[in-house]
């Protein structure tokens, strides 16, 4: 077994994630499924291997940056109605400072 | 399935330009056949078709004044709900993001629609793009058009079968693992999944950022090319998008193939193909040969080992991604007593289970003491596949593989595990790793009537070429094999 409860719910917690007990007790079968298969990615060595990280890497004179500009969006009200919390022009949540 | 009237491209534009219909009702005609199927096979998610007539009225005003109309001049298209259209719900296929209307457009969109092209809905899809099959959708799974009991492929499900339905003239959807050309070959249509690079991104909602691609599905390989003319191309407000030129994606189609390599790869033909979408994919390479390509045999040896390092990579980039769905600035939200609460159970209760799972092993692999065993061997195993790739492009101008080793399985059938359902992904996760362009086209069928999918790749920014070799094997009776 390489995965254990605990470790599920370290992870949940890690990702902000509310598991069941049943969804902790699947997703461990199933992630250890999983890691068990990607362990044949030992089968080969890489030890000389450089990580490719992104595809356009190869070739980044491709991909100048653009000049940084401010731009006027003016969205802003299209953008609150769609929170479930808006306070104009702000987001509401539970309180995080302590008074 | 009731045989409606396919419309191409072409056959909108002589329509329009022979007045024999106006922009507005052919919006009419196809929002009522959608009226009329999708409660049977759940392809929209949404209408619009406010936007909808507001550009057909436009079109028509153009007719009407005599001016040169675009390209895509009044041809419906369905666009996948993971892409963003301003005002219209784009949720995803998942609960957490119920309701959200984004404030823009994607750019892909942006263009389709400055082109003339009409938007009449979003596509059911896979949660988050996530899954093969539709099934993960938290809105329903969309029913195969040529087999209703049968899955339409995903993520792209929606997309696929609103062309295989005649639902739309064309789609739009994404391809990370597979997620255009699988759902392409499930419901027998053309599936074109261009470079990394070669389409923005920009109002693409992120799965896995360093394989995420928009793509279109169309009736015919020709269609496919009109839309790519349209969406490929630099944008500045995706950082990775290309300053490669964009070909004439028209222009050279029909030339003859005579001359063309084309590597067929042992290593995709060994065990857990299907006999009969082999036999198909054989008979395939053999109408090609006919067509004038050279057949050539190349090896893809890491093959075996692209599935087991996408579900680390693709995991990893989507739980980091996906953690912008914390219930404060769009989605329903799960009251909680500390802002850590709420996150929690809006997050629990917002994904489906494979968003659930993916996100989990996604942090697992990236989380303390194991990022080197897993996250930095994935990307030493790309780095091989992609050699896989260059190395076979010294031998061959074009890899035919099938695009699924399975034809279309039935709804329900393999839900119960998911690494199963991840393995049938191998034929396309090598070329999103790799970055390079593929495009799946219909291959005869099963003796079920089930269809059955070529996959063409080419190298990095040759969709010229990819799409030259399908048009020349659709033209050749491909679909009929």
């Amino acid at each position: 077994m390489k995965i254990s409860r605990d470790d599920v719910l370290k992870v949940a917690a890690l990702a902000n994630l509310e598991l069941t007990d049943a969804e902790v007790e699947t997703y461990r079968g199933q992630l250890d499924d999983i890691l068990t298969y990607i362990d044949k990615l030992n089968e080969i060595d890489t030890s000389n291997v450089e990580p490719m990280t992104q595809v356009v890497a190869a070739s980044a004179d491709d991909v100048p940056l653009r000049e940084d500009v401010v731009v006027r969006a003016d969205i802003i009200t299209e953008v609150l109605e769609g929170a479930p919390d808006p306070e104009a022009p702000y987001f509401r949540v539970p309180r995080v400072i302590e008074k | 399935m009731s045989a409606l009237t396919t419309w191409t491209i072409p056959d909108v534009r002589s329509a329009l330009d022979s007045r024999k219909i106006s922009a507005r009702e052919l919006v009419k005609e196809f929002y009522a056949r959608i009226e009329q199927a999708n409660p049977k096979f759940n392809i929209y998610l949404a209408l619009s078709p406010e936007r909808a007539y507001a550009q057909a009225d436009k079109i028509d005003a153009a007719i009407a004044a005599g001016d040169a109309l675009p390209p895509l001049a009044g041809v419906p298209l369905a666009v996948k709900d993971v892409i963003s259209t301003r005002g219209i719900p784009t949720t995803c296929g998942s609960r957490i993001l119920a309701g959200y209307k984004p404030p823009y457009d994607a750019t892909a969109v942006t263009r389709l629609e400055s082109a003339g092209a009409i938007i009449l809905g979003k596509t059911n899809c896979d949660e988050f793009a996530m899954g093969s099959s539709n099934e993960n959708s938290a809105y329903g799974p969309v029913r195969n058009p040529v087999a209703p009991d049968h899955v339409p492929g995903g993520s792209s499900g929606g997309s696929a079968a609103a062309v295989a339905a005649n639902l739309t003239v064309v789609s739009l959807g994404t391809d990370t693992g597979g997620s255009i050309r699988q759902p392409g070959s499930f419901c027998g249509v053309p599936a074109m999944n261009p470079s990394y690079g070669r389409v923005s991104r920009y109002g693409l909602i992120a799965y896995a950022s360093s394989l995420d691609r928009i793509g279109p599905f169309a009736h015919t390989v020709r269609d496919a090319a009109s839309v790519m003319s349209v969406i490929a191309g630099r944008d500045p407000r995706d950082a990775t998008s290309s300053g490669a030129a964009v070909p004439d994606y028209l222009a050279g189609l029909d030339r003859p193939l005579h001359g063309l390599r084309m590597g067929i790869p042992d290593d995709y033909f060994g065990e857990g193909i299907d006999p009969e979408v082999r036999q198909k994919i054989e008979a395939g390479i053999r109408l090609l040969e006919k067509l004038g390509c050279k057949r050539v045999s190349i090896r893809m040896p890491n093959t075996d080992y692209a599935i087991a390092a996408y579900y680390i990579l693709a995991t990893a980039e989507a739980s980091s991604n996906l953690a912008r769905y914390d219930g404060v600035r769009y989605g329903p939200r799960v009251p909680g007593a500390t802002l850590i609460e709420m996150y929690q159970k809006t997050r629990g209760r917002g994904f489906g289970p494979e968003v659930k799972r993916r996100i989990v092993l996604g942090t697992y692999v990236l989380s303390a003491g194991y990022y080197d065993a897993y996250y930095l061997k994935g990307q030493k195993i790309r780095a091989l596949i992609a050699h896989d790739f260059r190395e076979a492009f010294e031998k061959a101008d074009v890899i035919v593989t099938p695009t699924s080793p399975v034809p279309p399985f039935r709804l329900g059938e393999r839900t119960a595990n998911p690494l199963q359902m991840y393995l049938a992904d191998s034929y396309t996760v090598t070329g999103s790793m790799a970055g390079v362009p593929g495009i799946s086209v219909p291959s005869g069928k099963t003796s079920k009537g089930l269809p059955i999918g070529l996959q063409v790749y080419g190298p990095a920014f040759g969709e010229d070429r990819v799409l030259h070799v399908a048009h020349a094997f659709e033209r050749a009776g491909g679909s009929d094999l």
